[in-house]
């Protein structure tokens, strides 16, 4: 199995929804806590399994806002786990989700210089490193309900942006999406090889806003006098 | 990249021990150089201790140290690894060469403690060659992924090694420091070369730009918001910036204070004898100044291809 996600960057609001359900609910999870440094003075920061940042692509009026949420890649090329010297760090055989041993790292941030995407942060207060376990810990459970077997994120999502499956198996939902969809990697020319893909966002007509035509002389006419005889 | 200074003072401190320790034991092993029982033995005690000065101000920049002894067991993988199982290997053969010079009394050593000083020429090398790599290895710092990285960890560490010998041997009022000036000026040449085709190849930029790291190809793309009010770990760790006065600025006190300066001092000393040792130890603390401005612009210089998602267009 090659699990990973699909996102889909036509439909992603940038609401931040995924960040903070999976901020939620790993922070109680096997590699939790997600701790926060001063988070209600004026300089709050934290851990975060998942950041989004909002881009615009082209120039106006042909220009679009894209929304992008960030995890790990679960990458099949993880230099992450190749740099590791303790081991902490592994990919596992079966299903290739990438995953950090909290009781071996010893917070050297080596990882995090080798993954190209910021997936990877310190947490300060533990001295270990922590990132996205792609919801080891409830994909699994047998105890929830079929539906709820995906990760906090893609179950939260309000656009439906987030898709979960096996990329290995050509008939699942995201490797069906990606199919037909063109999917893409984020920075393919470093050879990591992400597992995650991106769905661009769907051609559209570009809508007038701002500009509109240029009026002829009868119409400019007409409103010089309308608005004389109005005065 | 954010400069560590932890991390910056073990390869200076280390390196210039690791350097002392193979000029030395060459010279020693394949006499090149006469040398007093005395010298020798204070020369390999001052090496091994920059190196665990080095070593110790490592685990400085650990977040979680207790777990340090773990770092050891990816030796098949992590140059991270690697570099620290020849550091520790390194000793052993170190200490049976200096007990060897220590039990003979004129310092001429059998074939057995020169073996074990080559052996520990080698593990020095590979330790060297391991800590280039640490960073050599990185594909995400385009400025870091190259041979000359390694090259230039190996080639200051030579030189560095060099000057620091130059002041011992000048101490014990050597006649043989003609020879080592000469050798010194060779290798602060080579270095300066060196870094000097590092800093030019530096100015190329990467492949990735924020169009591969977005993956929209055909048009122009920027950030609007990084998402995030504060701070946070990937700002701190990747997003250092210094204003390009002041890289420059520091680039001149490299090629002056790590190349140029010592090497006019070293060519002195060689010349007028007379003040050599007050002439070797300014090479050598002025040396000291430039290498650490060295490693201090190999940081500050490098860009993470994260700075991608926070803004940067290329790196
Ligand atoms: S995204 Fe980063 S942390 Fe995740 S597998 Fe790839 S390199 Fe490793
Ligand atoms: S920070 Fe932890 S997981 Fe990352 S390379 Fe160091 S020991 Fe391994």
């Amino acid at each position: 199995m090659k699990l990973g996600l699909v996102v889909d960057l036509d439909v992603c609001v940038g609401c931040h929804a995924c960040a903070v359900s999976c901020k939620q609910w790993n922070t109680s999870g096997t590699t939790g806590p997600l701790t926060d440094y001063a988070p209600y003075d004026e300089d709050p920061s934290g851990v975060w399994f998942n950041r989004v940042r909002h881009f615009e692509v082209g120039d106006f009026p042909n220009s679009k806002t894209v929304n992008m949420p960030m995890s790990c890649m679960h990458c099949e090329q993880a230099d992450c786990v190749d740099v590791c010297p303790t081991g902490a760090s592994y990919k596992r055989a079966e299903d290739g989700i990438v995953l950090i041993d909290q009781d071996k790292c010893m917070g050297c941030n080596y990882c995090s210089w080798a993954c190209p995407y910021g997936a990877r942060e310190l947490d300060r207060d533990t001295g270990t490193m922590k990132k996205c376990t792609l919801c080891v810990d409830r994909i699994y459970d047998e105890s929830l309900n079929e539906i709820d077997r995906q990760p906090s994120c893609v179950i939260t999502c309000p656009a439906h942006a987030r898709h979960f499956g096996d990329f290995d198996d050509p008939n699942s939902n995201v490797s069906t999406l990606v199919r037909e969809r063109g999917g893409h990697q984020l920075m393919p020319e470093l050879g990591y090889s992400p597992t995650n893909h991106y769905l661009p966002p769907r051609i559209m007509k570009p809508q007038q806003t701002a500009e509109t035509p240029r009026k002829s002389l009868i119409s400019s006419v007409k409103d010089w006098v309308n608005q004389s005889v109005a005065r | 990249m954010h400069p560590a200074f932890s991390v910056i003072a073990f390869t200076v401190s280390s390196g210039a021990g690791f350097g002392l320790y193979m000029l030395l034991v060459m010279a020693h092993v394949f006499g090149f150089l006469t040398m007093e029982r005395g010298t020798i033995i204070t020369a390999t005690i001052l090496a091994m201790v920059l190196i665990i000065a080095g070593l110790l101000s490592s685990t400085q920049h650990l977040a979680n140290p207790k777990n340090a002894w773990r770092a050891f067991f990816r030796f098949r993988t992590s140059w991270l690894s690697r570099e620290g199982v020849f550091a520790v290997l390194f000793f052993p053969f170190a200490m049976l060469y200096l007990l060897g010079v220590f039990l003979s009394d004129t310092g001429s050593i059998g074939f057995f403690t020169k073996l074990m000083g080559l052996f520990g020429v080698m593990l020095a090398f590979a330790t060297l060659f391991s800590q280039g790599m640490i960073y050599g290895c990185l594909k995400t710092i385009k400025q870091w992924n190259t041979p000359l990285t390694p090259t230039n960890y190996i080639l200051l560490a030579f030189a560095t090694g060099a000057l620091l010998f130059n002041l011992l041997l000048a101490m014990n009022g050597h006649e043989s420091l003609g020879m080592m000036g000469g050798i010194t000026l060779g290798l602060i040449f080579i270095a300066m070369i060196a870094k000097g085709i590092y800093y030019f190849w530096i100015r190329t930029p990467s492949s990735s730009s924020i169009n591969t790291a977005t993956g929209f190809a055909r048009g122009k793309v920027r950030l609007l918001d990084v998402g995030h009010t504060a701070g946070t770990f990937l700002t701190e760790e990747f997003g250092y910036k210094t204003a390009k006065g002041q890289l420059n600025i520091l680039k001149v006190v490299v090629f002056a204070c790590g190349f140029f300066i010592p090497f006019l001092l070293t060519t002195f000393m060689v010349v007028g004898a007379s003040a050599a040792v007050f002439s070797a130890l300014l090479a050598f603390v002025v040396a000291m100044v430039g290498i650490t401005a060295e490693r201090w612009l190999f940081f500050a210089e490098a860009r993470h291809v994260v700075n991608l998602y926070h803004g940067a267009q290329r790196t």
